[in-house]
């Protein structure tokens, strides 16, 4: 089939064609860069925390009239009132396991530092310093997380020490994750080695490393250290504790219920609100809320706009159907098949989408560069532009099937009518 | 003759119920995304104090030094000595230094269990200064903030859960084992975004619970309960360390009218710096900011970048439906070439034609705005899927969103038509009759 007829008989409809070349062209762009985002937000939300998920639970509470963590005798009596809580929790029916602990993954509240190889370091010195997060806690962490130990051992008993909040004391034992420990001491060999925190002169020796624990910051701006974690085997004494509990299996909603009231009868001075005691999966569900919902939103979006783009096809044709019925019926009376006409119109909305879809490709291009300006967002892979290209020419395609094959029902007698 | 076009324009769209359904479903769906992200939108960035965000100014200053500064910029608040050495020379109309603190309401007659309590540590101007409205009592004076009075503003809903909402001045409520005397309760007020603290919070939270003067809350060595960002060594252990330490914790504020005062107040603020740098404290050139709360609020970036995104992206989505309802009316229109030709020869004007055909697609674009302000409503209530409650709670389906729904849509869509309409109207009579 010779295309130039048809590009003459397309020059008649003008606004038409552009019309629908231009919407291919925009929906193009949009669900390029939809599905694209759709495709990050997927990445992110699938990312392991290397914690065990299930049956874990995250308990915080304020305490009232608590004594002063800026004192040592203060702080000698807020860890009795913690050591209290512990016990009371770790002798609940259905609990396996308690720590206390400053934070979980996801949590968005962090202690973050940089740790380095060499003693002394000032903040500013680029490069010996790696980012990471502290996790305060006690030897109970890695079961009650359900952390996997790749090499070294655990923190026992002994190994753990006490502190107020704002105190720094020196740290001389520490378990780091494999991707901080590879960073420090890339031949894998840094358990036994020292690392130095927070440009401190004294050496924290690594017992321990862990296969994964991601940070307590869900947000893009832990994207370069979203797995450099530090476990500190100390309790941190404060107004305030939180309390890691791993429970039985299918016994984690009956534990929950049952925390607020135990700690209320160990000491009735404290605040526990709604949001208190709280499943590792809503921590999960609230820190990736906003991309979870971006993807559907995008999802939304992307299908709704193909549909409409669909609709808009098959009305535009219908009409070119009905306008042309005549020469239908003279093609047809001069020998042309109902498969020649059904081909002709597919062949027209190829070239029409086609057209589109080339300038879409540019606009696609150009909306992501503009969004890569503005937000966070990485450049578009040329895969996405090819699978939309290819999306939205079987998408013309199929809108195109059902007034191209009325078409293909014109008799060809209609060419003897006059309309 | 507009009830003849209206009455000709519905028959038109019955006649071809199935185009007519996906014009008005693309328009509805089209101004539905979009009014949704535009309601978050106007949430969030909509200016908490519109009559002095001018006025109100942020002091900053450098007292980290390149090296460790956020990317040249200074940090976001002060440490406690440049916060005070500010506030010791009244430069400004009025002035405030804030930060965020925490405490627990002790239990009382019938409540058994403490209550958290969150609210701020503030001067008397803070009530002035960011327009605080009464219900009863007032602010306090800046002698109880020179004598480290223990006084407190408590908020309308703290009034409400501790006296049922009865006038509470001069009572006396025990805040975490010490008394304070009520001066004032506030209406129900939480400018959003939180424009004056947007160092510890993102600019969306829930009300505060009371104010207490700065003085006090620093004799009572009370923490911040919000943000504390530090630089260089930590190795500070007492409140005094904590003081003197290279740590930022509290937002300043000055009330400046005229843009000599504000020229003044810049002044001041590099000449302190110059001084520290003389004194050898800072071993960088002044580096100080003075910017105001719309200023403050585009610097913190507080409008979430899902809202800015998602409002893009849908007024694209709205202009690719607007795109296509062109489509479709050409289609529609000029299929009824043959009844234009009738008309025409009949002795309508193109004026008229014109007319007829704007009025059917108004009628399209109200019936989408019907159908768009449906998908709104269902759409506003499930934006807690993308925003964390906190800022979908401000999305609100209001009568100016039901008005502007409706607006948008006719007026997009009349758009839309201006070129359809125009083809119709210049549909040649003499041909249509012709060809009949």
């Amino acid at each position: 089939m010779k295309l130039h007829p048809m590009i003459a008989a397309l020059r008649k409809h003008k606004a038409g064609v552009v019309l629908i070349a231009l919407q291919i062209a925009l929906t193009l762009a949009i669900v390029c860069n939809a599905i694209f985002i759709i495709g990050q937000r997927i990445d992110r939300v699938n990312r392991p925390t290397g914690l065990d998920e299930g049956n874990l639970f995250l308990a915080t509470q304020q305490w009232v009239g608590a004594p002063s963590a800026d004192t040592p005798d203060g702080v000698a009596r807020l860890d009795a009132m913690l050591k209290e809580d512990l016990a009371a929790l770790r002798n609940l029916p259905g609990v396996a396991s308690v720590a206390p602990i400053n934070s979980v993954p996801l949590l968005n509240s962090s202690w973050n530092g940089s740790v380095s190889t060499k003693p002394d370091r000032k903040f500013s010195d680029k490069g010996d310093n790696v980012r990471t997060t502290y996790y305060f806690s006690d030897e109970n962490v890695l079961p009650v997380l359900g952390l996997r130990l790749v090499a070294g051992r655990n923190f026992t008993a002994a190994d753990v020490q006490h502190q107020g909040f704002r105190d720094n004391p020196p740290r001389p034992i520490v378990i780091l994750t494999k991707d901080l420990a590879d960073k420090l001491y890339p031949k894998g060999d840094a358990v036994g080695k020292a690392v130095y925190i927070d440009g401190s002169g004294s050496p924290s020796t690594i017992i321990g490393v862990v296969a994964r624990l991601q940070v307590p910051g869900s947000g893009t701006w832990t994207n370069n250290f979203a797995w450099n974690s530090t476990l500190v085997p100390t309790r941190l004494n404060a107004n305030f504790s939180r309390y890691a509990v791993r429970t039985k299996p299918g016994q984690l909603d009956a534990v929950m219920r049952t925390v607020a009231p135990t700690l209320y009868k160990v000491n009735p001075l404290r605040v526990l609100d709604d949001d208190s005691v709280k499943s590792f999966g809503d921590i999960r569900a609230k820190a990736y809320r906003a991309d979870v919902g971006m993807a559907i939103l995008m999802g939304v979006i992307c299908l709704v706009l193909l549909s409409v783009t669909a609709a808009g096809i098959v009305g535009l044709t219908s009409f070119w159907v009905g306008q042309r019925h005549r020469q239908i019926g003279v093609r047809r009376a001069l020998g042309a098949r109902k498969v020649d006409i059904l081909h002709y119109f597919q062949l027209e909305n190829l070239l029409i989408a086609g057209s589109g879809a080339l300038i879409g490709i540019g606009m696609a291009v150009g909306l992501n560069l503009a969004l890569m300006r503005y937000y966070e967002m990485d450049r578009l892979p040329v895969l996405y532009t090819l699978i939309g290209v290819i999306a939205v020419l079987v998408l013309g395609q199929c809108a195109v099937f059902v007034p191209a094959r009325r078409a293909s029902n014109v008799p060809p007698v209609t060419a003897t009518r006059a309309v | 003759m507009f009830a003849y076009y209206l009455q000709l324009g519905m028959r038109s769209l019955r006649r071809n119920p199935a185009l007519t359904t996906l014009m008005v479903m693309a328009i509805g769906f089209g101004v539905a995304a979009s009014m949704i992200t535009y309601s978050v939108f106007r949430a969030v960035s909509g200016n908490p104090i519109p009559d002095k965000s001018g006025q109100l100014f942020t002091p900053q200053v450098d007292a980290w030094g390149p090296q460790q500064n956020l990317k040249g910029e200074p940090a976001e608040a002060l440490g406690y000595v440049d916060a005070m050495a500010l506030m010791r020379t009244l430069h400004a109309k009025r002035q405030t230094l804030l930060y965020m603190v925490q405490m627990s309401v002790m239990p009382d007659g019938e409540r058994d269990l403490p209550l958290n309590a969150n609210g701020y540590a503030v001067g008397g101007d803070f009530f002035p200064m960011f327009e605080v409205p009464f219900q009863y009592g007032a602010a306090w004076s800046r002698q109880d903030d020179q004598s480290r009075a223990a006084v407190v503003v408590i908020s309308a809903e703290l009034n409400q859960k501790l006296f049922g909402g009865a006038d509470s001045v001069g009572r006396s409520v025990d805040f975490g084992g010490h008394d304070y005397r009520i001066v004032g309760v506030t209406r129900p007020w939480n400018p959003r975004p939180r424009f004056f603290d947007l160092f510890s919070t993102q600019g969306f939270e829930e009300p505060s619970d009371f104010y207490m003067p700065f003085n006090r809350a620093l004799d009572l060595q009370m923490r911040t309960g919000g943000r504390n960002s530090c630089r260089g060594k930590l190795d500070f252990t007492t409140w005094d360390g904590w003081l003197q330490s290279n740590c930022v914790w509290v937002t300043p504020w000055v009330e400046l009218d005229s843009a000599a005062d504000v020229a003044s107040y810049r002044r001041f603020l590099e000449s302190y710096a110059a001084d520290q740098q003389k004194a050898g404290r800072f071993d960088w050139a002044p580096n100080v900011r003075l910017r105001n709360v719309t200023e403050w609020l585009d610097y913190e970036h507080v409008v979430p970048p899902e809202s800015r995104m998602s409002l893009l992206v849908s007024l694209g989505f709205f202009l690719i439906c607007l795109i296509n309802t062109v489509g479709l009316l050409l289609a529609k229109f000029l299929r009824r070439s043959g009844e234009i030709g009738v008309r025409r020869a009949l002795g309508a004007t193109r004026r008229e034609i014109y007319t007829q055909y704007l009025i059917e697609a108004a009628a399209v674009g109200l019936a989408g705005g019907l159908v768009g302000l449906l998908l709104t409503a269902a759409g506003v209530s499930g934006v807690g899927l993308l925003f964390p409650p906190k800022i979908a709670q401000l999305a609100e389906l209001d009568f100016s969103l039901v008005g502007l729904t409706l607006l948008v849509a006719v007026v997009a869509t009349l758009l839309a038509a201006f070129y359809p309409a125009w083809r119709a109207a210049r549909v040649q009579p003499a041909w249509q009759l012709k060809s009949n």
